[in-house]
């Protein structure tokens, strides 16, 4: 698993400062593309260290079929705390929709946990940006998340987006302080301008809140189960 | 290409909006390296002139050239140190040569716009000829057996984008029908800095990227307070449902775009001298990569005399919409002294190219404001609201047409053979000459289907509109993630101006007002249909026909000596306009004995439009969307066999 690992993160790496040269031929109605989205990139303001989050993903690939890698972390006071990775083969099957299949790896924090992964991404009717997926793991372990997000235009270049994140588990991991059923729920409202279509700072406001078996483990080991913070980062892709 | 892709990073000057939409005052082939700067002053209004090569032997060489249009200086691709390359001119009769060196190093060809000649000479890289190697030198010969404007351009890679295009002008055999004093070339076209293969990649990665014109959330507060909650919730709820957006008329914008005219930027300006009471013919070519243009010459009437090269009934109008690659001839016949704005302002508003008919090369006219951005609306598609319930997401329900406003318009047209606009009012007993039953027997446009005997006492403005409503029927094809929406209820739409050009106060050229100036010589009914629909995916931005793009389509089939009608169905929301290589397409407007012949004939979003074919030239020729970032694969090769 850990080569597997190592290859994919080459790939992501290495793959697309190999691209220019050779993606582009003319003539060619669907030519092999890449695109890297920093979807975000921010600090988050809490009352003790401020933690820098991402959400990157990528894709590679061609106008159906495209090799996506998402990957999200954390990192406090330079040290990375929280770090997943997903390769994903992704095939339109729908206008709108993509499905996508393959492999999370959760790093950190440890002990990391690998799961299969198949889930739908695509625009549902309201123009509303939907990923869900679900995950099975060792042991018997299952999990699910459901990421929306809507973009509201205020003028042609200051962009609203309110974001929500579900996340789901089929059965306790006390290992990772995680419990069954819905262990977290994420809102955020962000504030973009785009400066550029591929470059747009944001400001924005990020809730937290850990919910039933998890923030009871939680609270069990003193932490806090729910968070506000203000948010500054910068969204772009290329 | 490529290599152009890394020439064109050789600045990397930071350039303004302004400068974009405006392009910079002496933009153009850089002085210097230029093969005809020492030309570059002929003009009297002190502006590099369009140089006119004539006779009937010609050598073009096909260059790389430093430009600068907006502050930054780019490569573009050129003939014979020219953008837009030489203008062309022929005579009907004649044979011509035409010796095109490649000096790119990478594969080039020109292809005769509209020209009827040999498929060999029709320069399609990979259909007609094997294209130009780098470095070699290919020999186009044929006969010219028309007479009229048309123009030329590279049909490799994305070359035309950069610039390689140029008019061709053949003068008639015999005396021209009609009278000028003056005679100008009007091109239009596209200008972006960036690199095509940059821009056709933004495009797959972000379907929207150059739409700034997009609706806003105080445009939805605006609709609400106008309009009231439910009336706006109804009103976007399609759009919404379908994921698409009412705001998008063009894929590429002036967001990159500077508008040329004779290849000035907006800031120079092309201008044309005239005198005053002299009758002045302009060609307007429409050059652009991806831009529709609306033209319009403040205060003067402008009277259509021919259509894509080819002579046509004339009318008057105020504005007409060019589509890509099509031409309009007018003649304006300014009375005075003043100066007069050529206004040509991008299908979307985002920009115009500019010119200026004066008699004094310093005098310029006043420069219109652009008019509204357009948004599509249901009315606009040929929709319905209340029959929108039975959509399917996904795909897109076109439902009913709208009866009360131009259904019956696009009927009249198809039904009177011989009316043009400009008679309309006149009590000449219109109805019992339109109906007769010898034009509607023929299966001319809507009348296809139509129920014979209750149309023999209905006037055409009472005809039952459900009559023209011919079912549709969509490939296996055309389902599936390459296809986001299909027109149920598709439209003859002939007497629609177009989105932004309805209502506006303006007589606006339609093709319903296209009439041969000739009788047509092939009368024979067409002895089979072929219906193509016009398919893509705009928010994955891929493009075809029938959901099949040419990578992997089959020839089109016809015969030899065959008569056919092809029917377009557009089940997009773009205007697409469709280019048939090597025969003429006769547009189906009204009067089947004078069918405008056209070479590229525009296809309304959610539209219908149906022309005949004479398969009257053998060989392979091409069939395409003249977009460029569509034809890739909104694409078909034709066999003629």
């Amino acid at each position: 698993m850990m080569k597997i690992k190592i290859t994919l993160i080459t790939t992501t790496l290495i793959v697309p400062s190999l691209i220019p040269g050779w993606v582009l031929a003319s003539g060619e109605d669907d030519p092999l593309l890449y695109k890297v989205i920093v979807d975000q990139l921010e600090y988050r303001d809490t009352d003790g260290p401020n933690p820098m989050v991402w959400n990157i993903d990528g894709w590679l690939g061609k106008d159906l079929n495209k090799l996506w890698i998402k990957t999200e972390g954390e990192r406090i006071n330079g040290i990375t705390e929280e770090l997943e990775v997903q390769a994903l083969y992704s095939r339109a099957i729908a206008p709108f929709w993509d499905l996508q299949a393959g492999w999370r790896h959760e790093n950190l924090p440890k002990p990391d946990r690998d799961w299969a992964v198949v889930g739908v991404k695509g625009l549902a009717p309201y123009l509303f940006e939907v990923d869900a997926a679900l995950f099975v793991g060792e042991s018997g372990r299952s999990a699910a998340r459901l990421e929306a997000e809507y973009e509201i235009m205020l003028t042609q270049r200051w962009v609203l987006s309110p974001e929500i994140e579900l996340n789901l588990l089929g059965k306790s991991d006390p290992e990772r302080g995680v419990g069954s059923g819905l262990t977290d729920i994420e809102v955020g409202l962000r504030l973009r301008y785009e400066i550029r279509r591929e470059f747009a700072p944001y400001i924005g406001i990020n809730w937290s809140k850990l919910t039933s078996d998890t923030a009871d483990l939680a609270r069990a080991e003193g932490e806090k189960t729910e968070a506000g913070q203000f948010v500054v980062g910068v969204r772009a892709w290329f | 290409m490529r290599k152009t892709s890394s020439l064109l990073q050789l600045e990397n000057a930071s350039v303004s909006r302004r400068q974009f939409v405006q392009g910079i005052a002496m933009g153009g082939v850089v002085a210097g390296l230029s093969l005809r700067s020492s030309q570059l002053f002929a003009n009297p209004s002190d502006q590099p002139a369009v140089a006119t090569l004539r006779g009937n032997q010609f050598d073009l060489s096909i260059d790389q050239q430093r430009v600068n249009f907006t502050g930054a200086t780019r490569f573009a691709t050129t003939v014979n140190g020219s953008l837009p390359a030489p203008i062309l001119r022929w005579r009907e009769g004649e044979e011509v040569t035409l010796r095109v060196t490649n000096h790119l190093d990478v594969p080039s060809s020109i292809h005769w716009h509209g020209i009827i000649l040999p498929t060999a000479m029709d320069g399609v890289p990979g259909i007609s000829f094997a294209g130009i190697a780098p470095g070699e030198t290919f020999t186009y010969r044929f006969r010219v057996q028309q007479s009229g404007t048309y123009w030329y351009h590279s049909h490799s890679g994305f070359q035309e984008q950069t610039g390689l295009y140029g008019a061709i002008v053949i003068d008639p055999k015999d005396k021209e029908p009609s009278h000028y004093d003056r005679d100008y070339v009007v091109q239009l076209s596209d200008w972006s800095d960036e690199d095509p293969d940059d821009v056709y990649a933004k495009l797959k990665k972000l379907s929207h990227y150059y739409n700034f014109n997009e609706r806003t959330a105080s445009d939805l507060w605006q609709e609400i307070q106008s309009k009231g909650v439910v009336q706006t919730w109804q009103s976007r709820q399609m759009w919404n449902q379908m994921r698409m957006s009412d705001s998008d008329i063009s894929d590429v914008t002036g967001y990159t775009y500077t508008f040329l005219m004779n290849g000035q930027t907006p800031a120079d300006g092309w201008v044309g001298l005239f005198r005053k009471g002299e009758r002045v013919r302009l060609r307007f070519i429409n050059s652009a990569a991806m831009t529709f243009f609306d033209v319009r010459i403040p205060g003067l009437k402008m009277t259509v005399i021919a259509s894509d090269g080819q002579d046509v009934e004339p009318v008057s109008v105020d504005e007409f919409r060019i589509g890509v690659a099509e031409t309009f001839d007018v003649i304006v016949e300014p009375n005075d002294d003043s100066a007069y704005t050529l206004f040509a302002q991008a299908i979307d508003r985002s920009g115009y190219a500019l010119g200026t008919l004066t008699p004094d090369a310093t005098v310029r006219a006043e420069i219109p404001a652009l008019d509204p951005v357009p948004v599509l609306g249901h009315g606009n598609m040929g929709m319905d609201i209340s029959s929108m319930a039975g959509m399917d997401h996904g795909a897109m329900g076109h439902g009913a047409m709208d009866h009360a406003s131009m259904e019956h318009g696009a009927m009249e047209m198809g039904v009177m053979p011989g009316m043009d606009h400009s008679k309309i009012s006149a009590p000449s007993g219109m109805q019992t000459q339109g109906m007769s039953m010898d034009g509607m027997n023929r299966p001319g446009m809507s009348m296809t289907e139509m129920d014979m005997t209750s149309m023999s006492n209905a006037s055409p403005t009472t005809a039952s509109s459900p009559a023209l409503i011919r079912p549709v029927q969509h490939a296996p094809t055309e389902y599936g993630p390459h296809v986001d929406m299909r027109a149920d209820n598709p439209s003859y739409r002939l007497d629609d101006p177009g989105v932004g050009l309805r209502n506006n106060g303006r007589r606006v050229l339609t093709y319903a007002d296209l009439m041969n100036r000739y009788p047509i010589l092939d009368t024979r009914e067409p002895s089979r249909e072929i219906e193509l629909h016009l398919t893509g995916n705009m928010s994955r931005y891929m493009w075809s026909m029938n959901g099949v793009k040419f990578a992997d389509a089959e020839p089109l089939q016809l015969k030899y000596g065959e008569r056919v009608r092809i029917t377009l169905v557009n089940d997009t929301m773009m205007n697409h306009p469709m280019h048939l290589h090597g025969m003429w397409s006769d547009l189906e407007t009204g009067d089947l004995s004078r069918l405008p012949r056209k070479h590229t004939v525009v296809v309304q979003p959610g539209a219908r439009i149906s022309y005949q074919v004479t398969a009257d030239a053998r060989g392979d020729w091409a069939y395409h969307c003249h977009l460029i970032y569509h034809m890739l694969g909104m694409f078909r090769q034709v066999t003629v066999s």
